[in-house]
């Protein structure tokens, strides 16, 4: 049952990195497309696409801490008593984000749109970043059992910089593909080109610092890098290959695949985590199942994924069909 | 002086900056939730009405209620959001011991925001281009959710204050039995009395709106639906949450002596207990202060005969006991604002009964624009006996609040943090409604719908990319 809770927890995971981080790079964009004239219709794009769409997407970390806490206690207070600066931070940053953009969204004058985009752009970067850094502490072993672990040195350390550093560019990479594809539906090409060079530069980057990681990780974090480059490889392999025919696409053009093979090495990555840290929980002390509640909890956890999964998948399905066919308006 | 009262020698450093930042992030939450639970269901009710009676009014309002919800509920969210990080971060003890059984609720919570998340956007951005009908019913799955939502929270809550369905072997919880859990002594009672008070606080604050631009002479056919929907709701709710809030307190007289005591301010364990409004209480037990004293009135509220034995709170040490003053308080508060908005449902029942113009009654329209903030503060009073009156615990007779909270350092920087960001995010929302409420006002004295606001994004995307920007969207 532990295994059980555990994949539907690195579910919850992968589909934040994906879905959530598209909106946090939709950030990303926002923040660097420069003065109010020049970004403008960047900007309008990015608000278009993430409008009605965003709340749900962030669902996804909210699912992932209650399925933490419930299936996994122990570890998840010691997570929480071990990297509560970045994690404080992220919560900032999360309130700044989705306050910012519902404000910025309904607000009149150009002033208090520049107040609340800046909030919502400076806190998509920052966010990812120090949920990466936690992501980093945690893959790397830093987080003891028992919780009470070095406050700073759980999250000031290379794997967690790698993290860090990783999440941003691949939100921003992700961003851009989606929104190359929102661009070309919305018949737009100027926009459309716009962010294709973006994705392209973003998908170099996010490929040179994960190619940089394999080096950082050998060092900081051996039975990570064992594992990835062993057991978890063929999932490595299938990041690479996805990443880079997404490039490919994007470089002939195509967009519309692009986004899914993105998507898709994103999930390979993060599920390649997932395996590689099996059996283990936190580093090499903590198992799955030592961490896991009773049975009869694991099996509620379950009953929910499964009702989830009946109930809310194809919600949220006609929620992007009905976004998709422009049924839904943001203003 | 707060530490004063609520710190006990021993205590950890920790304790009171947790204790302070949970009660203010929960109860900034809590103001957004009854928005979160209701609004939706107010503005389906203004739409119904506007579809099956061809009504434009109605309309109107419900599209501008749901874009109102659209803000309330992305605040709600994230202010949600941080919650669930702090139940971690100031309160790791709570979670490693009972997070199994705790846990469960929550984990149902979270697939009821999935769906609300779902249908609120479909609802608020579907206004313009779905049909009529399968627009409507987008929203039904809101109201549901929130109420599904509610009652999961308040399990959580409940459970908290009425712990059941584990098994502890040497500290640990070893078997969870998730019914019992969920379905504890409290949850009744609690839920049903939350649900009703986010229709009561969210019906009341946006009747008042409108009652207060009644005053200001806006007396139009807008403003008099406007305030009709919300107010009637909230008024039909208002008695049936006098009667699960008393027999809320039969069940806190029956399994919480202590928290009784203090919100009745009763010393010492005696008969013919009287009920006392106002007062304070001294550590050794003494009453002082000014006060009314009804003789025999908690004995019999409790067990319906004066003759009701009812537990004094000096019949635990000192260190058991909650900051008595406080909680009865906020007793006091509850009760007493309860009563009072208990009466002006009746009034508006009188009113209604004889078919008065409700909008001419200045006096009337007086009450009913500060109902909701009397409302709000009452939900905040209840909560503040339910969560105080519980202390020193946090799980009740199980775990002690000093023995759950974080040792990590920095506890008053982030209290400290927390507070600006939540001003200003409060700041901000005042703002940005009331801009939205004149932007409307303007376009409702021009006659022009609001679709003409010259600012959404999809209008920047339609225009010629070579062209100047006309109007300032950054
Ligand atoms: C508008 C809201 C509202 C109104 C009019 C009332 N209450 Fe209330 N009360 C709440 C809103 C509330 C609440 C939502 O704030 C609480 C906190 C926890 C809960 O379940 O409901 C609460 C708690 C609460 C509790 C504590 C329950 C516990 O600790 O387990 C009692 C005993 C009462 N209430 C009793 C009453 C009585 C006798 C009322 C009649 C005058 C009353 N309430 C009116
Ligand atoms: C489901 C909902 C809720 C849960 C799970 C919850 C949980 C908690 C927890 C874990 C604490 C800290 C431990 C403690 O002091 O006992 C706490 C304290 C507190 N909460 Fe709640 N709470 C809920 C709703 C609310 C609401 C809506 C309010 C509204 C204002 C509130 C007011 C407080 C206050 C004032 C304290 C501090 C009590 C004290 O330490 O003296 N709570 N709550
Ligand atoms: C410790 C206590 C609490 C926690 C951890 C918590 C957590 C959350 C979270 C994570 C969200 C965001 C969901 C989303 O993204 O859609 C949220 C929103 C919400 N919460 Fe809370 N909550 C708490 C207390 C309460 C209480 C006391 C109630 C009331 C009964 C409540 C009712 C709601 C509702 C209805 C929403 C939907 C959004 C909105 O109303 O704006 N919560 N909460």
């Amino acid at each position: 049952m532990s295994g059980v809770a555990a994949t539907i927890l690195f579910l919850g995971v992968t589909l934040y990195a994906v879905l959530g981080g598209a909106d946090f790079g939709a950030g990303f964009w926002d923040l660097t497309a420069g003065g109010a004239t020049r970004g403008r219709r960047p900007r309008a794009l990015i608000d278009a696409a993430l409008g009605p769409v965003w709340e749900a997407n962030h669902v996804w970390l909210i699912f992932c801490l209650v399925v933490l806490w419930t299936a996994f206690p122990g570890a998840f207070a010691a997570i929480m008593d071990t990297l509560y600066i970045p994690l404080a931070i992220a919560a900032v940053g999360i309130v700044a984000r989705g306050a910012g953009f519902a404000f910025g969204k309904v607000s009149e004058t150009l002033s208090e749109q520049r107040i609340y985009g800046a909030a919502f752009a400076v806190s998509s970067v920052i966010t990812p970043f120090f949920l990466g850094a936690v992501a980093g502490g945690i893959a790397s072993g830093r987080v003891p059992a028992g919780g009470g672990g070095d406050p700073l040195g759980s999250w000031v350390n290379p794997t967690s910089m790698l993290g860090g550093a990783l999440a941003v560019v691949v939100c921003a990479y992700l961003a851009a593909v989606y929104l190359v594809a929102e661009a070309d539906r919305l018949d737009l090409p100027d926009l459309e080109h716009y962010f294709r060079r973006r994705a392209i530069a973003a998908g170099i980057v996010a490929g040179a610092i994960a190619f940089a990681g394999i080096f950082v990780l050998r060092d900081d974090a051996p039975r990570l890098f064992d594992h990835l480059t062993g057991i978890a490889l063929p999932l490595v392999a299938v990041s690479a290959v996805c990443g880079l025919t997404a490039l490919t696409l994007l470089c002939r053009g195509a967009s519309r695949a692009g986004r899914y093979l993105a998507a898709a090495a994103v999930a390979a990555v993060v599920g390649g985590w997932g395996v590689a840290q099996y059996p283990f929980l936190l580093g090499t002390h903590l198992t799955l199942t030592a961490a896991a509640a009773p049975d009869s909890t694991l099996r509620v956890v379950f009953a929910v994924f499964v009702v989830a999964a009946v109930t809310c998948v194809p919600s949220l399905v006609y929620l992007y069909v009905l976004e998709q066919r422009g049924q839904l308006d943001s203003h | 002086m707060l530490s004063a009262v609520v710190a006990a020698a021993g205590d950890p450093a920790q304790l009171l900056p947790a204790r302070t930042q949970m009660a203010f992030t929960l109860g900034i939450h809590i103001v957004l939730v009854p928005f979160g639970v209701a609004f939706v269901a107010l503005a389906l009710i203004a739409n119904y009405r506007g579809l099956r009676r061809g009504d434009d009014v109605a309309l109107r309002l419900a599209e501008r209620w749901s874009r109102v919800a659209a803000v309330l509920f992305a605040v709600g969210a994230v202010t949600g959001t941080v919650l669930s990080f702090e139940l971690g971060l100031l309160w790791p003890g709570l979670m490693r011991r009972f997070g199994q059984a705790y846990g469960i609720p929550f984990a149902i919570e979270g697939l009821f925001f999935f769906l609300e998340a779902i249908f609120v956007a479909i609802y608020i951005y579907g206004w313009k281009r779905m049909r009529p009908w399968p627009h409507f019913w987008a929203g039904i799955p809101v109201v549901l959710a929130g109420i599904g939502g509610t009652l999961s929270v308040i399990a959580a809550n409940s459970w908290m204050n009425a712990p059941a369905g584990y098994t502890l072997r040497h500290g640990r919880v070893v078997s969870v039995d998730p019914m019992k859990v969920i379905f504890n002594g409290a949850f009744w009672h609690e839920s049903i009395h939350m649900l009703l008070a986010a229709y009561i606080v969210a019906g009341f604050l946006v009747g008042g709106v409108y009652a207060a631009a009644m005053l200001r002479g806006r007396r139009d056919r807008y403003h008099r639906v406007g305030f009709l929907i919300p107010f009637t709701v909230a008024a039909i709710a208002m008695p049936f949450q006098i009667v699960v809030g008393d027999s809320a307190a039969r069940w806190v007289f029956n399994n919480e002596p202590v928290k009784f005591a203090a919100m009745e301010l009763i010393p010492k364990t005696t008969r013919d207990a009287p009920e006392t409004i106002g007062g304070a209480a001294s550590q050794a037990g003494e009453i002082h202060g000014p006060k009314i004293t009804l003789p025999g009135v908690a004995s019999l509220l409790s067990g319906w005969s004066t003759s009701t034995r009812v537990r004094g709170f000096t019949s635990v040490p000192p260190a058991d006991r909650p900051p008595v003053t406080i909680v009865h308080l906020a007793w006091d508060v509850m009760v007493g604002l309860g009563t009072a908005l208990l009466g002006l449902a009746a009034w508006f029942a009188l009113l209604w009964r004889r078919r008065r113009d409700l909008t001419r009654s200045t006096w009337f329209l007086r009450a009913a624009s500060v109902a909701g903030m009397a409302a709000l503060v009452t939900m905040w009073a209840g909560w503040t006996v339910t969560e105080v009156g519980r202390q020193p615990y946090i799980v009740y007779g199980v775990l002690r609040t000093r023995d759950a909270v974080t040792r990590a350092d920095g506890v008053w920087l982030s209290l400290a943090v927390v507070f600006v960001l939540y001003t200003l995010v409060a700041a901000a929302t005042f703002l940005v409604l009331r801009s939205m409420a004149r932007r409307w006002r303007r376009a409702d004295a021009a006659g022009v719908g609001d679709s003409d606001v010259p600012y959404g994004p999809a209008r920047v995307l339609e225009a010629n990319p070579s062209s100047p920007a006309a109007t300032g969207t950054r």
